[in-house]
């Protein structure tokens, strides 16, 4: 009987959960559509000179990754780039530049007329925290950041570092080292159950269980912020063992 | 359930329902107050001395009827059961056809609502039925502008005399208000409430999460815990003033402030220090010093508001948080529960008990669920007031301290509800869902 219950009322929440997971979705979406869209291309009316863009995707990568070019031109007949030779009038190149790179394209018509477009891809070769300092003002992408400073994830009702918390922490650590310019704001979570103020609490032990990692790892403490969340903040609203463990989390993000 | 138990459920309800020999000092534990009948009260629809108050006189027994059915110390007999009749005024009055079967009251309040330019004019009796000739207790007359609202208002102070006559002298509750955290899209404000659910209204509008409000024991401002840039931290709403007063700002994770009994120091949880431990500073945040030191979560104090000397609070310091009580500088530490997970204590105006919500056998499978308790601190013994009814959470005594408010999800949606301190005439006081964290002002 109150199992029935209890599972009518979790049926309710979840359909809860989905429409307001279903709002977030359309506002993110709505946030999307209003990026100003791409500029229209010139119209022809200028046919003497033909128009070219070059752009890159990522533009700037670590040392073996990949970046996209993406060119587009009109009224031109032919078109090169540097050190790839002659290519189509609209196309797309998948490269891998061993250092930071000029690309430089050329595209010309019958008439004579030529239009150049350029676009560099910056290749971050991994440095010595010591290392020259032109690095200090890039603090990198978002992704890579997460990609080498990962939540830390707790077990229930703890705010002790596991095993594999202390060792993502150390590599969070050595890139916060090659990176000096960055600051970090360690925010502590919690899963849902229990009570809101003792969970603000043990969100605030959590991020400063995390950011103590850091701190022994050799991070200085004055680059670290920390917030407690909480449960005020869910990232996963199931209710579920899963989700429960994606919220109980010291999670760490690019202090702006 | 065990006889011990249930000897401690009489106590419960015994102070819970303190009859006109209850006081203080017939202590709870005599247990002399077993068998005393609650007082059978009839509430007489008044007369209404001109046709245009219909509406409002329609209020005001409402408002009575209910404020006196919530006292929890009265046999309120039901309105069907009443003559049909409506006596105005005491020459109307006929006491004799009140203390007869059915209705078989012992007191009755009667009297009549009138609008005299524009004001609205309610003269309130209460009869003692079974006295022919000297029958009056208690004679009232007020005068508000002539509205809705003012009808409450007279109906909440009429049954407030009444009760403070007839119950041992505490004075009623009808005139309390409720604070409390309600939820909007992706904030939450503080709101305040009559006791009875009527006049929900936003106090703040930060546009933040905002949490864990407490009233001033002199009702002047609300002090809650506020997300901002750096984190949680204190904020101090003058209901005076209607605006935000200063609080100083500390590092760390602010939380959960507790007004002392003289309303001179607020208790809280702060972790300026690196871990989260009870601070007390002065009213306005000065001179802030750290009564706990033990690594884990601290937070959630309350302080004793008889004695304003002890502080209970939840600490995490053995693992899942546990109800503790110390005195207010930080000594004579005493762990209350043996086990589970205790939140969210609310410290009982006589100074006797706590009522807190508690998990007894938390952790992911294990039945059962969140609670309100309530423990005698001498003792240790304790209560459970709520059944199966979804998770209850944050409760809070009244200051008669016959009632408590608290927050349910039964239903699915978080409320406000209240009972009286022995678990029973639980009612929700909130509409419409995302009500949590109910604070009861000191008076």
């Amino acid at each position: 009987m109150i199992d029935t219950n209890l599972a009518a009322t979790r049926v309710r929440r979840n359909a809860l959960m989905a429409l307001a997971l279903g709002a977030m979705v359309l506002s993110g979406c709505h946030k999307k559509a209003s990026a100003p869209p791409p500029a229209p291309l010139p119209s022809t009316a200028t046919e003497s000179v033909p128009t070219a863009t070059l752009t890159a995707d990522p533009a700037s990568i670590d040392l073996g990754q990949s970046a996209v070019l993406n060119w587009r031109t009109q009224g031109a007949t032919t078109v090169s780039i540097d050190g790839i030779g002659n290519v189509n009038l609209n196309g797309t190149q998948t490269v891998t530049p061993s250092a930071s790179t000029n690309f430089h394209l050329v595209a010309k018509n019958d008439a004579g007329g030529t239009t150049e477009a350029n676009v560099r891809v910056t290749v971050r070769v991994p440095v010595a925290p010591t290392a020259d300092t032109s690095n200090q003002g890039d603090m990198g992408p978002e992704a890579e950041f997460h990609r080498n400073v990962q939540d830390v994830f707790f077990d229930y009702d703890s705010y002790d570092l596991r095993a594999d918390a202390a060792a993502s922490a150390q590599r969070a650590a050595s890139y916060l080292a090659a990176h000096p310019a960055i600051k970090i704001v360690i925010g502590g979570y919690c899963d849902e159950r229990g009570s809101a103020e003792y969970n603000l609490a043990l969100g605030e032990n959590r991020a400063n269980a995390a950011e103590n990692a850091l701190v022994g790892a050799g991070v200085s403490p004055t680059r670290m912020r920390v917030i407690s969340y909480g449960k005020e903040k869910q990232f996963c609203t199931e209710q579920n063992e899963a989700c429960y463990q994606q919220n109980r989390r010291a999670q760490f993000s690019l202090d702006r | 359930m065990s006889s011990r138990l249930s000897k401690f459920v009489m106590i419960v309800v015994a102070f819970a329902a303190f009859s006109r020999y209850g006081s203080a000092q017939d202590n709870v534990f005599t247990g002399t107050e077993k068998g005393v009948d609650r007082i059978r009260v009839a509430a007489a629809d008044f007369k209404p001395l001109s046709a245009d108050s219909a509406a409002l006189k329609a209020t005001f027994d409402t408002v009575l009827y209910a404020d006196l059915a919530q006292a929890g110390i009265f046999d309120l007999v039901s309105k069907s059961l009443l003559p049909q009749l409506t006596p105005g005024a005491p020459s109307e009055m006929n006491v004799t056809q009140w203390s007869v079967n059915p209705t078989n009251a012992a007191m009755v309040a009667f009297g009549s609502v009138g609008i005299k330019s524009g004001r609205l004019i309610v003269n309130g009796w209460l009869f003692d039925a079974k006295n022919t000739q000297y029958p009056q207790v208690l004679g009232k007359q007020y005068a508000e502008d002539a509205n809705d609202n003012s009808a409450r208002e007279i109906a909440h102070k009429f049954a407030d005399e009444i009760i403070l006559r007839l119950g041992g002298g505490i004075p009623g509750i009808a005139e309390t208000k409720i604070v409390y955290v309600h939820g909007g899209s992706g904030s939450k404000e503080i709101w305040m409430m009559d006791y009875d659910g009527a006049n929900p209204h936003p106090v703040t509008h930060l546009g933040t999460v905002s949490l864990s409000p407490r009233i001033s024991p002199d009702n002047s401002r609300i002090a809650f815990s506020s997300l901002g840039r750096e984190g949680f931290q204190i904020r101090v709403f003058s209901l005076l003033l209607n605006r935000m007063v200063a609080f100083p700002a500390a590092a760390g994770t602010n939380l959960s402030p507790a007004w002392s009994a003289n309303g001179a120091q607020i208790a809280y949880s702060s972790s300026r220090s690196g871990d989260p431990e009870i601070w007390i500073a002065d009213a306005n945040g000065s001179g802030p010093r750290r009564v706990t030191s033990f690594r884990g979560p601290d937070v959630s104090p309350v302080w004793n508001p008889k004695t304003g000397s002890q502080i209970a609070w939840i600490s995490g310091r053995t693992g899942l948080p546990q109800l503790y009580t110390m005195d207010a500088d930080g000594a004579g530490v005493t762990r209350m529960t043996d086990g589970g997970y205790a939140t969210s204590p609310s410290w009982s105006p006589n100074g006797q008990f706590l009522t807190f919500a508690w998990d007894r056998k938390y952790g992911p499978g294990a039945p059962g669920g969140q609670d309100i308790y309530v423990m005698e601190i001498a003792t240790k013994r304790w209560i459970q007031l709520t059944h199966d009814t979804g998770r209850c959470d944050f409760p809070s005594w009244s200051p008669d301290g016959r009632h408590i408010v608290y927050a349910s999800n039964a239903g699915g949606r978080w409320e406000i509800w209240t009972m009286l301190a022995d678990g029973t005439q639980r009612h929700k006081l909130s509409a419409n869902g995302a009500n949590d964290m109910p604070n009861w002002s000191w008076k």
